[in-house]
């Protein structure tokens, strides 16, 4: 089970709230160094299961290990190996680019003498260099998302996993998010999970997809392997609707349109 | 686009330092939380001048008032000596008190879950929250004690002592953000944190020695002030800042053992909110 290959493996997971089931007997492996994508309307489950790999909820059933180290027993060393951005927008506002960043790197502790370089490299891998100074309640929702992903690569992850990095955004920003992601992995060779209901971005970006309805993996492949094994010159949406005989729009509960339209507005 | 490659160093360098062991983290989440709370306050010193304004008129208006009217008898102390101090630990309980809003905000805007996923135990978050209180309570402190000694409130020049009052004020301010987190993690929600936190400030403000000696209390005003942490924390600032007879050890030992319950009690229902 503790095969290297694998930065994720869940096996068995599951996780309700009350008698609401969000995540139910869910088996996936992530291999080292994709990009993985988690698709699924909102309420599918996809934000519990990311929950549940980041340690931030005790698995009801189950398991999971990130890097061979187990979850439940592990937690602080997991952590060590995840940067992780949420759903909702997470930079503080009331401080600037670089003090925003500046603080998750005392939170993994970035040495104190490589503090300010490394603050430095992240910032300028995400464009933000010459915005640092500025707070960043002034900055744009693109520029917002990509101090976050800097405050994710502070720790130099192994594993990055995006809740819905793109949420909100316009399409060039979209762009601007991915390419960043992108660059950093191919420089470093990081393994990336991401949750989107964005089909086309999923499509583009990732390696292997996990369709999810449910609460539970319907069909899980490379986008051409799930394309083509519907019929020849299908859309991944066309596939996701076969898979789960459901509309994308119209799932979620007053919770998950909360927090996306917060998202949004924040953004806006 | 032409920009520096991103130089980030290769995936899994970060890997866990054997020697971060938790003793370790606390003080540097400690650190990391004041010295953001630092930097918030230095952008925007709003809040530092409209929080100077209630304690300002407590001490102008009623320890002005009350001085000439000599109706609480404080010994040899003028009142508004004896008063200085008492306001000075209702600006602070005001502080903290509301500070659980913090936590509901960091919550609603995933700042929780992220903070969270680092490598910070939920005690070290709790603690850095709660010092971080007591480092904006600092800052109020140096107003209302600068406004104390221009309306000619005669304070210690010993600098052990004023070290002493920077441990009491940030203990006392640790225990009562505790306390608002606690009750954040219970009540879940903004409005309910604010009703709640309206309704316990008085009482535990009144409840205590700020504004009289426990001696003019009746019986059972008397018990609640004993239970009530800020009486201790009064005591503990007027002794070290004018000099009356006080309890000092009694003082720090309550405060250190409310804080670490109020720590405990905050760390333990933190897990609500991520949920």
């Amino acid at each position: 089970m503790s095969d290297e290959k694998y930065a994720v493996v869940c096996r068995g997971l599951r996780h309700a709230f009350g008698s609401a089931v969000a995540v139910d007997d869910i088996d996936l492996d992530v291999v080292e160094g994709e990009i993985f994508g988690l698709l699924g309307p909102n309420g599918a489950g996809k934000t519990t299961t990311i929950r549940l790999i980041t340690t931030l909820l005790p698995a009801g059933a189950g398991m999971v290990e990130v890097f061979g180290l187990d979850v439940a027993s592990h937690r602080m060393a997991v952590r060590r190996t995840i940067g992780y951005l949420p759903q909702q927008l997470s930079a503080d506002g009331s401080l600037t680019g670089r003090e925003n960043v500046e603080l998750f790197a005392r939170l993994f502790d970035v040495p104190r003498g490589e503090r300010r370089e490394r603050v430095r490299e992240v910032l300028a891998a995400v464009g933000l260099e010459e915005a640092a100074e500025r707070r960043a309640q002034t900055y744009s929702g693109g520029m917002i998302r990509r101090l976050e992903l800097a405050q994710a690569l502070i720790s130099s992850p192994r594993l990055l996993i995006l809740d819905e990095p793109t949420i909100g955004l316009d399409p060039v920003a979209r762009d601007g998010v991915w390419e960043r992601i992108q660059e950093v992995r191919r420089a470093t060779g990081m393994t990336v999970l991401v949750t989107t209901h964005y089909m086309d971005e999923a499509d583009q970006y990732c390696n292997r997809i996990a369709l999810m309805h449910r609460g539970r993996i319907r069909a899980l492949g490379t986008p051409d392997e799930l394309k083509s094994g519907l019929e020849p010159g299908a859309t991944l949406e066309e596939v996701f609707r076969a898979y789960t005989g459901d509309q994308l729009e119209e799932s979620g509960d007053f919770r998950d349109a909360r927090r996306t339209r917060r998202t949004a507005s924040r953004l806006g | 686009m032409t920009h520096a490659a991103p130089a980030v160093p290769p995936a899994g360098s970060a890997d866990v330092p054997p020697a971060w062991t938790t003793w370790r983290l606390l003080p540097a989440r400690v650190v990391a939380m004041c010295i953001v709370e630092l930097q918030k306050i230095r952008h925007d010193r709003t809040e530092l001048y409209t929080r100077a304004i209630q304690p300002a008129l407590w001490l102008l208006i009623f320890g002005e008032t009350f001085s000439r009217l000599r109706a609480i008898p404080t010994g040899k102390v003028p009142y508004l000596d004896y008063l200085a101090p008492g306001i000075l630990a209702q600006s602070t309980l005001f502080i903290a008190i509301f500070y659980g809003i913090q936590i509901i905000w960091d919550r609603d805007a995933g700042v929780l879950a992220k903070l969270l996923v680092t490598p910070t135990p939920r005690a070290a978050l709790i603690t850095g929250k709660a010092f971080a209180a007591g480092t904006r309570a600092l800052t109020q402190a140096v107003a209302i004690l600068v406004l104390s000694a221009i309306l000619g409130v005669t304070l210690t020049l010993n600098p052990l002592r004023w070290l002493g009052v920077i441990v009491i004020v940030m203990l006392g301010t640790a225990f009562f953000s505790c306390l608002s987190m606690t009750i954040a993690g219970l009540a879940m929600s903004r409005d309910r944190l604010m009703g709640i936190g309206q309704a316990i400030t008085m009482p535990l403000f009144f409840g205590s020695n700020a504004l009289y000696p426990v001696d003019l209390m009746p019986t059972w005003l008397r018990v609640i002030s004993h239970v009530n942490p800020l009486s201790y924390e009064v005591d503990a600032l007027r002794h070290l800042l004018i000099g009356t007879p006080g309890h000092l050890l009694l003082d720090f030992g309550v405060l250190v053992v409310a804080a670490a319950a109020g720590i405990t009690a905050a760390s333990a229902l933190l897990g609500r909110l991520v949920r």
